[in-house]
């Protein structure tokens, strides 16, 4: 396979990767989990 | 009665409290000597004609001083701390963790000792010789151990966000570090890089601007994420935002060392790649500073009367401008003009004295009075005329780069009708000594406000004593 072949999908897949992770991020099934991840700072006090 | 902890129950602090203090230190330290040759190229005789003061042997102390020293005690104090309450749990291997204090502090002192001596791999951000960079390397595979070994030992399921800063910023300093410090010895003190011409260029920028992106940016960032919610009592705006905001970091940070080396021997492509990325970055850091910024909605309020969450606060305002100036400067046309001005020096100051240096005198300020039983600062005054003093000195520093900057580009550019140069150098040199003076001046407040802290923080150690932090029983499921 041509190398550059390889340095697209490489790029392609960390693209559609990121694309991922943002849905992921902004899902409304995660806001309640998020929620409690972002009040991790004040439970020790 | 003393009561007794196990260590089971307590957050191992000794080792923060180790590095907060040596952070305040080494910062009237670095950025003394940032006065010292500042004042140097408005008074050359300053370097008093001696090889161990020359400006080109304590230039690379200032800057390992303030970032290595300074920044990287910052870091390992606040990541220790925050690492440890967010995770629920006491430090993995403390006796490795208070190695990477001791090891640390002897890397510091052999910068010290080595670079005025005039020993350098002559590598920007990596003139130190490879003895050294052998201890950096063990010291900085040490501190990956304790901290990922802490969050692996976490009492809590969810790693929060500050902790995924801290360690990207932990990993990738190792693989820059180890990458860019190959080299052949040749002797104790002298060795030669393991590449060789544009290739050592471009493995030298891919460390030196991912040690900004990682290093002065994504460390930072873990401070961010927790202090300025803990100071403000709420959480961060977004959760969301801060994980997109972290792999939008992750993603794009690595590509953006080529625009140090523009217009060079550097293939035209590569130039491009670094220039496309280094746009792409102004989304992600943004995203971020919104996210801090947005923090405090609903709390403005708190600014009036808190020099604390001021400090925090305005660094992510110099956070923003610098990363809107930076990606600015990428752009090859502008480049053309700021590159190797003081338009850059400029720029970098923007980011070290207005985003790190002041986000991280927030967290020590946060840190400090409870790492020592204290309620507050020994004097809340001392740190709002801290405040005062370095954001105007901040603010004289940057103004007079940028103008010194564009000025001296515009006359090396400058051509008559018959193709000749309208100015020569020296005639550039000489149009800079009165914003050499002002930036000389702007630094001087910003030392003396770091010097207030330092006895602020002498004051506040010595009227308390090492306090015990105890890890809450309860079962966070978050």
């Amino acid at each position: 396979m041509d190398i550059n072949t390889l340095r697209i999908i490489a790029t392609i897949a960390s693209f559609a990767v990121f694309v991922g992770i943002m849905v992921w991020a902004w899902k409304r099934r995660n806001t309640s989990e998020f929620k409690d991840a972002a009040n991790l700072p004040f439970t020790h006090d | 009665m003393q009561v007794s902890h196990s260590q089971s129950n307590t957050y191992n602090d000794s080792v923060v409290r180790q590095f907060s203090i040596m952070a305040v230190v080494w910062g009237v330290v670095g950025m003394l000597v940032g006065v010292i040759i500042a004042a140097q190229l408005v008074w050359p005789e300053l370097n008093l004609g001696l090889p161990w003061t020359s400006f080109g042997r304590l230039r690379p102390l200032h800057t390992n001083a303030v970032i290595f020293a300074f920044g990287g005690c910052t870091l390992f104090a606040t990541s220790y701390y925050v690492v440890q309450r967010t995770c629920h749990t006491t430090l993995f291997l403390p006796s490795l963790a208070k190695f990477t204090f001791w090891g640390w502090q002897a890397v510091i002192v052999a910068a010290a000792i080595s670079l005025p001596l005039g020993f350098t791999q002559g590598k920007e951000y990596a003139e130190l010789e490879w003895p050294i960079d052998l201890l950096i390397a063990v010291v900085w595979v040490s501190y990956a151990i304790v901290f990922f070994g802490t969050i692996g030992t976490r009492k809590v399921k969810h790693i929060y966000v500050a902790n995924w800063f801290f360690g990207a910023f932990i990993l990738t300093v190792a693989l820059l570090h180890i990458v860019n410090s190959a080299a052949m010895p040749a002797s104790w003190m002298k060795s030669y890089s393991a590449y060789a011409g544009v290739q050592d260029a471009m493995v030298q920028w891919w460390y030196g601007h991912n040690a900004v992106g990682f290093f002065l940016t994504a460390g930072f960032l873990g401070i961010m994420y927790y202090f300025i919610p803990k100071q403000a009592d709420r959480p961060v705006y977004s959760y969301s935002l801060s994980i997109v905001h972290f792999w939008a970091l992750i993603f794009t940070y690595m590509w953006a060392g080529p625009h140090h080396l523009h217009y060079t021997a550097l293939p035209d492509w590569t130039q491009s790649l670094g220039m496309a990325f280094s746009l792409i970055l102004l989304a992600p850091s943004w995203g971020g500073m919104i996210n801090g910024m947005m923090t405090l909605s609903g709390a403005w309020h708190k600014l009036r009367t808190d020099p604390i969450l001021r400090f925090l606060i305005v660094s992510l305002s110099f956070y923003g401008m610098s990363t809107f100036e930076g990606p600015m400067m990428a752009i090859k046309t502008v480049n053309s003009l700021s590159h190797y001005t003081d338009w850059t020096v400029g720029h970098v100051h923007s980011g070290a004295l207005g985003w790190v240096g002041l986000v991280s005198m927030g967290a020590l300020y946060y840190m400090v009075p409870r790492l020592f039983g204290q309620k507050q600062m020994h004097s809340i005054k001392a740190i709002e005329l801290h405040f005062w003093l370095a954001t105007v000195g901040i603010v004289l520093y940057i103004a007079a780069l940028w103008i010194s900057g564009v000025m001296e580009g515009l006359m090396w550019r400058a051509i008559n009708t018959d193709g000749t140069l309208t100015y020569t150098f020296v005639e550039s040199v000489k149009a800079k000594h009165p914003y050499y003076i002002i930036r000389m001046l702007g630094g001087l407040l910003y030392l003396s406000g770091m010097t207030i802290m330092l006895w602020n923080v002498i004051k506040t150690a010595t009227n308390g004593k090492a306090a015990t932090a105890t890890i809450p029983a309860v079962a966070a499921h978050a």
